[in-house]
């Protein structure tokens, strides 16, 4: 296991180095001056000419890499060319929004998908079934910003129980925080409920089949102990893989629900500094993500070795 | 089963939301809280020129004298000056008991330094500083500025109201290099900004400076008093125009400093939200070629240009609602001391034929012309469209260029040959106040590779700019802005496509006193 660990810690060297290359080659190939941005509506050229000396823009690409790269070895991930804050500064800001969101949508996808995905597999063909599939149709195939803006009006602009937007920190008080964080989650949570439920249905509908499902009935335990115990945790590697991959999703930007909701998360970070063209914002975010997607499926793939005893690493 | 999971969610969602209902804290201090038209990111209003940055300049810091409302300059920091029978010397004292934020008096090293650092960024300031023999504190209170020959912009360029403005920030401030950002923030104007709450992308709080020594005189859009009627103000960013819409109808905000004119109608519909213009001014749309490169290196194919394109088209096409717009053949607005018609003929109609004549006579190709379309912004999305289409009609071949304004905004400053980096023309909208007069407004100035993105080349219009800089008689000064119009338009500096107005909304259930200014001010409300 400690081997194991090693090597998948090492492997994300190469892999964050190879990303880091991506994203800084790929942003010079983008149109788009920072500093004829930052210059602003009226930014006359001898001005966007100042900017880019005062940035190093004017440097070789090369020179510019090493810098960058020399930097990041030191752990200074570089500094905003927009709001002359450290990047680590300006994503500590965001990070509790993003976090909180991601953490309220799951509680919410799981509490939801997992018992729905495993109602519809025990009664699978059944109207339930249907009726669950049918909402899993749904969810997928409605846009986030299309159910953001239904419930926005329907709940917060006629019956006036939720904020319109706006996030609050924990620090405000857990009401408020929650108060502020329950439409944008429900919203987002509903794609996942539907990729969740599906998910357990069809693994739970595998494993319903197996010998020993038919082994436990014949004990007699009842419907709760079998789906429960037996069925479902023989059927979590799949769910907890994908919702992994979920978390993975949620922390990576959730541009269109933090926007519609106006969270400040990491999402809009990207978007604003993808748009402004904040090259040491926008590849510090893209490091970071890459981090956290190697961070949570190093994690997923520990989880299989205490869901399966089969699998050793 | 189902039923029972149904009731639970309900009754569960029911109880929650109710009890956020009573938890809601209510405050005692007054907050006005604000969406402005975009997010503030940099806190130097030196540094950039962006609008955003320019309104925050307006909340931290004053300016030696203002605009009022009839385009009057006004002191205002200042309290009393003099200009010499030569017009050669400025003097001018400080009003008694201006102080900085930290307490420390504003003097006249403060004002010194700051006009100094403005100068080396703003255009204006730059040709102030042409004609400037000495920039002095003669003592703690009072400046004198030394001209080395006549300037009739003196006061223009001091009292200048949109970026760059002349604000003062203290001496160890405003001594940062012009082309480094400062750290310090301190100001003297009514606001003081709270660096500590910031949170660059979501929210930029402000608070009452308690020290402001507002002016006797009443409010009028940059000058008079800015006394402040509230203890906090609150920039929100909200990005979603639709969601900023939602918070203003929910009161979640007070002020919603631009309202999209296709989302109008919910707001008017709601009988606790004001609607209005605060701008009577407005704004204005130009259309700028590229004066280095075929075609539009050729005066006639520029002309060719303006005669297919028309200001109604721009107009209908991009805000719709006559009420929000204005066709207006004065380039330095309609309504103000320079406006004129003259040679505005090309600008007001399409002459398909005339423009078609224009290109035969000189020789046009059919080489497809590098459109640039900026496709994010609803004020200026429309405008390329109707301009490919109209050109068409007059005889080009368009290829139309799709992009984000920030591509657009790099994508301007480039001299390559029009293609996958140059261009040929591009569409843009001006606030009023930066285009008031032909040396604020840069797309005049045609000084070749020094002149703004299209960069014309035009002895006679600099010629004229010159003359207009330094007459000091304002019937003088009309009557060479006329001759600047009609210049423009025979050389085809630019094209003005049109005044269309911005609409600021805010819940007149909240907030009272909002005063009427060009640019989106916060003094004076009262909540």
């Amino acid at each position: 296991m400690l081997y194991f660990l090693i090597r998948r810690i090492l492997a994300t060297i190469p892999v964050l180095g190879m990303v880091a290359l991506f994203v800084f080659f790929m942003l010079r190939l983008t149109p788009g001056d920072p500093a004829a941005i930052l210059a602003g509506e009226n930014g006359e050229p001898h001005q966007i000419e100042g900017i880019r000396e005062a940035l190093g823009l004017n440097k070789p690409i090369l020179t510019q890499l090493t810098i960058w790269l020399g930097n990041i070895l030191q752990g200074d991930l570089g500094e905003s060319f927009f709001f002359n804050k450290k990047v680590t500064e300006l994503i500590a800001m965001r990070v509790e929004a993003t976090l909180s969101l991601a953490i309220v949508t799951l509680i919410i996808t799981l509490a939801v998908a997992i018992p729905l995905g495993v109602l519809a597999a025990y009664k699978h063909g059944s109207w339930i079934d249907r009726l669950v599939m049918g909402f899993s149709v749904l969810g997928f195939s409605v846009p986030v910003f299309v159910l953001g803006y239904f419930l926005i009006f329907i709940l917060s602009v006629q019956l006036k129980w939720f904020p319109v937007q706006g996030y609050k920190e924990l620090a405000d008080g857990f009401w408020t925080f929650l108060h502020h964080l329950i439409l944008p989650s429900l919203t987002l949570s509903v794609i996942y409920i539907a990729l969740i439920a599906r998910m357990t249905r069809a693994s739970v509908i595998e494993v319903l089949n197996e010998d020993y499902i038919r082994t436990a009935y014949a004990k007699g335990l009842s419907n709760k102990v079998v789906l429960m115990r037996h069925a479902l945790r023989n059927a979590a590697v799949p769910i907890v893989t994908i919702t992994g991959i979920g978390i993975a999703l949620l922390i990576g930007g959730v541009v269109v629900t933090e926007s519609v909701f106006n969270i400040p998360g990491l999402g809009r970070l990207t978007v604003d500094a993808v748009l402004g063209r904040d090259y040491p914002t926008i590849q510090a975010l893209i490091l970071v993500f890459s981090l956290v997607y190697v961070f949570i499926n190093l994690l997923i793939d520990l989880s299989y070795t205490l869901l399966d005893p089969r699998i050793r690493y | 089963m189902l039923k029972k999971i149904a009731t639970l969610a309900i009754t569960t969602l029911t109880f929650l939301a109710s009890l956020f209902l009573v938890v809601m804290p209510a405050s005692a201090e007054s907050t006005l809280r604000v969406v402005m038209h975009s997010d503030l990111k940099i806190v130097d209003p030196i540094w950039t020129t962006a609008y955003m940055s320019r309104n925050y300049g307006y909340m931290v810091y004053d300016t030696l004298f203002a605009l009022d409302s009839n385009l009057h300059i006004k002191p205002q920091m200042v309290g009393d000056y003099s200009v010499s029978e030569d017009k050669l010397t400025y003097i001018m004292s400080l009003r008694d008991g201006l102080k900085f934020h930290d307490g420390a008096p504003v003097t006249a090293a403060d004002v010194v330094a700051s006009i100094n650092r403005w100068a080396k960024k703003d255009g204006m300031g730059q040709m102030l500083m042409e004609y400037t023999k000495s920039l002095t504190a003669v003592d703690g209170n009072t400046v004198q500025l030394v001209l080395n020959k006549p300037f009739g912009l003196v006061l223009d360029a001091l009292a200048k109201p949109s970026s760059n403005v002349p604000f003062i920030m203290p001496e160890r401030v405003a001594n940062t290099p012009a082309d480094e950002q400062i750290k310090d923030y301190t100001g003297s104007g009514p606001f003081i900004f709270k660096e500590d709450e910031w949170k660059p992308g979501d929210r930029t709080v402000f608070v009452k400076n308690p020290n402001y020594k507002a002016r006797s005189e009443p409010s009028s859009w940059m000058a008079g008093s800015k006394a402040v009627n509230v203890d906090r103000v609150e920039w929100i960013s909200i990005k979603d125009h639709q969601t900023a819409v939602n918070a203003l109808i929910a009161g979640e905000i007070d002020y919603m400093e631009s309202v999209p004119h296709d989302l109008l109608p919910l707001l008017e519909a709601d009988p606790n939200v004001h609607t209005g213009v605060l701008n009577p001014l407005g704004n204005q749309y130009m259309y700028r070629m590229n004066h280095l490169h075929p075609p539009f290196d050729d005066v006639r194919v520029r002309r060719a240009a303006m005669w297919s394109v028309n200001q109604k088209d721009f107009l209908q096409g991009v805000i719709g609602n006559p009420d929000y717009y204005k066709e207006c053949p004065a380039m330095f607005f309609c309504d103000t001391p320079l406006a004129t018609d003259k040679g505005a003929d090309i600008m007001m109609r399409s002459d398909y034929a005339k423009s078609k004549s224009l290109l035969k006579e000189a020789g046009y190709d059919g080489t497809p012309i590098v459109l640039m379309h900026s496709t994010d912004l609803n004020v200026l999305a429309n405008l390329a469209p109707v301009a490919k289409q109209n050109l068409e009609r007059g005889g080009f071949k368009v290829d139309m260029h799709s992009m984000d304004w920030q591509t657009l905004v790099s994508r301007r400053s480039k001299k390559d040959a029009p293609g996958k980096v140059g261009w040929n023309i591009f569409m843009t909208s001006w606030q009023s106040l930066d285009i008031l007069n032909p040396i604020s407004a840069a797309g005049y100035r045609s000084n070749c590779d020094k002149a703004w993105f299209g960069w014309p080349c035009d002895t006679t219009m600099e010629v004229l700019r010159k003359a207009f800089a330094e007459e000091p008689d304002p019937v003088q000064q009309k009557a060479i802005a006329v001759a600047i119009q009609e210049r423009a338009m025979d050389y085809g500096t630019h094209g003005h496509g049109g005044q269309w107005l911005g609409v600021t909304a805010w819940r007149k259930d909240q907030i009272s006193n909002v005063p009427d200014a060009p640019l989106p001010v916060q003094w004076g409300i009262s909540k």
